[in-house]
C-alpha cells in the first residue's frame, strides 16, 4: 500500500504539473481577456498543490 | 502578437502571480508557524519521536518529547495531546505541565503535538480559522489550529476502505489519516502508523505506567465529560472520577473502552503494552455539526447560540448555557484529571510512586485564564525554549 500510495502521489503530482503547463499554454494562445482571465483563475489551484502549499 | 496583447498578458498573469503568492502565503505561514514553548524547571531532557522509531525523521510527525525526571525513582505518567489538532484543550493542557509542572518521585513525559502533521492543516471546507491566540499580559500566544486528520500534504492517498492493522477491523477511508484509529500502528506503515508505532515504542521502552490521550469532543457525540479506560485501569478511573467530581467541582464520569474497537489509544496502548491507557473528553462546542459562526472567538469562549438552542431540544450530551464552555475551564478539566490520575496512581501503586508539583489546577485556570500561565518565550534563556 505504501509503495502503491508513492506511486499515486508522483502521477498526481505529474499530472497536476501537465495540467498546469497546459493551462499556462492556453492563458498565452488565448485571444481574449476573458478566456486569459479564466485560464489564470483555473490555473491558481494547480499551482498551489504543485508548489506543495495546499 | 500584438503590443496591447502581450501588455494585457503581463499585466494579467502579474495579478495571478499576486492572487497566487497571497494564497499560497497564507497556506505556508500556517503549515509553518512555529510555536515557542518555554521548558519549564521540571523539563530535564528533550528528544523527538524520532528516537523510538526512526522512520518518522525529518517528516511533520516528528513531534517534540519532553522528558521530566524526579531525583527519586518512581513510576512513569505519560501525557499527550494533540492527537486530534482540532481540540486544543489537550494541547493546552499538555503545554501547561511543561511549561509549570516539577516532578520530586518518578517521571512524567509529555508531547504537545501528538500528530504534529494534522495541526498543520484545518479541515477542507469547514472556515476553520488557521490560528487562534492566548491573551497573556506580555501580548498573547498565537497557536496553530489543526484538524483531525495527517495534512494529506504528508499523507495521500487515501483508500477505499481503510483496514486497521494488526486487527484488519474495516474502518472509514479518512480514518487511515486518524492517529487515534491508527495504533499500535508499524514501522514501515503509512506516516499515521509510523507515528503511532512510535509512541508504542515510547510507552514500552520508557516502561509507561500510564499512558493518558487528552481529547475534546462535541456535546453531540455521547463520549464526552468522560475519562475512557481499558479495562486494566477501571479501578483507577473509577477513583479518579469519583474523586474529582467530590473534589475539584466538576463532574466527571467513566466509560469502559470497547475490546472489539480497534484503533483508539484506549484500546490498543492497554492491549500493546504493560502501560494502562486513558482518554479524556472535555467539551468543545466549536466542533458541533449546529455551530454558527466557526471562528477563534467560538473555539475559545466555547459559546454558541445555536449549540445552545440544540441543548434546549434535547439534543446533547453534555450541558451547556449562554455562558459556554470556555477555554480555561476545558484545559482545568484536564489538568485536574492529569493531577488526580498522578495522586490516585500513586496512593494504588506505592512500588511505582509519581509525585508531581506545580500542575495548576481547574479552579486556578477558571480563576485566571489560560494566558496567566503562558510563559513569555522572550523572557526565558534561548536554551530553555522549544519549538511545536
Amino acid at each position: 500500500m505504501i509503495t502503491l500510495q508513492f506511486v499515486i502521489t508522483l502521477a498526481y503530482y505529474a499530472l497536476t504539473a501537465g495540467a498546469a503547463a497546459l493551462l499556462l499554454y492556453s492563458f498565452v494562445k488565448a485571444k481574449s481577456w476573458d478566456r486569459e482571465v479564466l485560464y489564470l483563475i483555473v490555473l491558481v489551484p494547480f499551482l498551489l498543490r504543485v508548489f506543495h502549499l495546499k | 502578437m500584438a503590443r496591447t496583447d502581450l501588455a494585457r498578458k503581463l499585466l494579467l498573469g502579474a495579478l495571478a502571480v499576486v492572487f497566487l503568492g497571497a494564497s499560497g502565503r497564507s497556506f505556508y505561514d500556517h503549515r509553518h508557524l512555529r510555536e515557542p514553548v518555554v521548558m519549564g524547571p521540571g523539563v530535564t531532557r528533550l528528544t523527538t519521536l524520532a528516537e523510538y522509531n526512526p522512520t518518522v525523521r525529518g517528516t511533520a510527525n516528528d513531534a517534540n518529547i519532553y522528558v521530566l525526571e524526579g531525583r527519586e525513582p518512581g513510576g512513569t505518567i505519560f501525557v499527550f495531546g494533540g492527537t486530534h489538532a482540532e481540540e486544543p484543550a489537550g494541547r493546552l493542557a499538555a503545554w501547561l505541565l511543561v511549561e509549570h509542572a516539577t516532578v520530586d518521585r518518578g517521571r512524567l513525559i509529555v508531547a504537545l503535538s501528538a500528530n504534529r502533521s494534522a495541526s498543520t492543516v484545518t479541515r477542507p471546507s469547514a472556515a476553520y480559522p488557521a490560528t487562534y491566540t492566548i491573551p497573556t499580559a506580555w501580548g498573547g500566544q498565537t497557536f496553530r489550529m489543526g484538524d483531525r486528520f495527517t495534512n494529506p500534504l504528508d499523507q495521500w492517498p487515501d483508500p477505499e476502505v481503510f483496514i486497521h492493522y494488526p486487527s484488519g477491523q474495516y474502518l472509514a477511508y479518512v480514518d487511515v489519516r486518524n492517529l487515534n484509529r491508527a495504533f499500535p500502528g508499524r514501522p514501515n506503515g503509512t506516516l499515521t502508523e509510523r507515528t503511532t508505532y512510535a509512541f508504542m515504542e515510547l510507552i514500552r521502552r520508557e516502561k509507561v505506567d500510564v499512558a493518558i490521550d487528552l481529547h475534546e469532543a462535541e456535546l453531540q457525540y455521547p463520549v464526552i465529560n468522560t475519562i475512557v479506560t481499558h479495562q486494566k485501569g477501571q479501578e483507577l478511573a473509577t477513583m479518579i472520577s469519583m474523586t474529582l467530581t467530590d473534589l475539584e467541582g466538576f463532574n466527571i464520569g467513566t466509560e469502559f473502552s470497547p475490546v472489539n474497537l480497534h484503533g483508539l489509544t484506549h484500546r490498543e496502548i492497554g492491549d500493546h503494552s504493560e502501560a494502562v491507557s486513558l482518554l479524556f473528553e472535555a467539551p468543545e462546542p466549536f466542533l458541533d455539526a449546529t455551530r454558527g459562526r466557526t471562528n477563534a472567538d467560538v473555539l475559545l469562549s466555547g459559546r454558541d447560540e445555536f449549540v445552545v438552542k440544540a441543548g434546549r431540544k434535547g439534543l446533547l450530551f453534555a450541558p451547556i448555557d449562554e455562558k459556554g464552555w470556555p477555554i480555561a475551564t476545558r484545559v482545568g478539566r484536564h489538568t485536574s484529571s492529569v493531577a488526580q490520575t498522578i495522586d490516585t496512581w500513586t496512593e494504588f501503586n506505592p512500588d511505582r510512586p509519581v509525585a508531581v508539583k506545580n500542575i495548576p489546577r481547574y479552579a486556578a485556570l477558571v480563576k485566571h485564564g489560560v494566558g496567566h500561565y503562558l510563559l513569555d518565550p522572550g523572557q526565558a534563556p534561548r536554551n530553555r525554549v522549544a519549538y511545536e
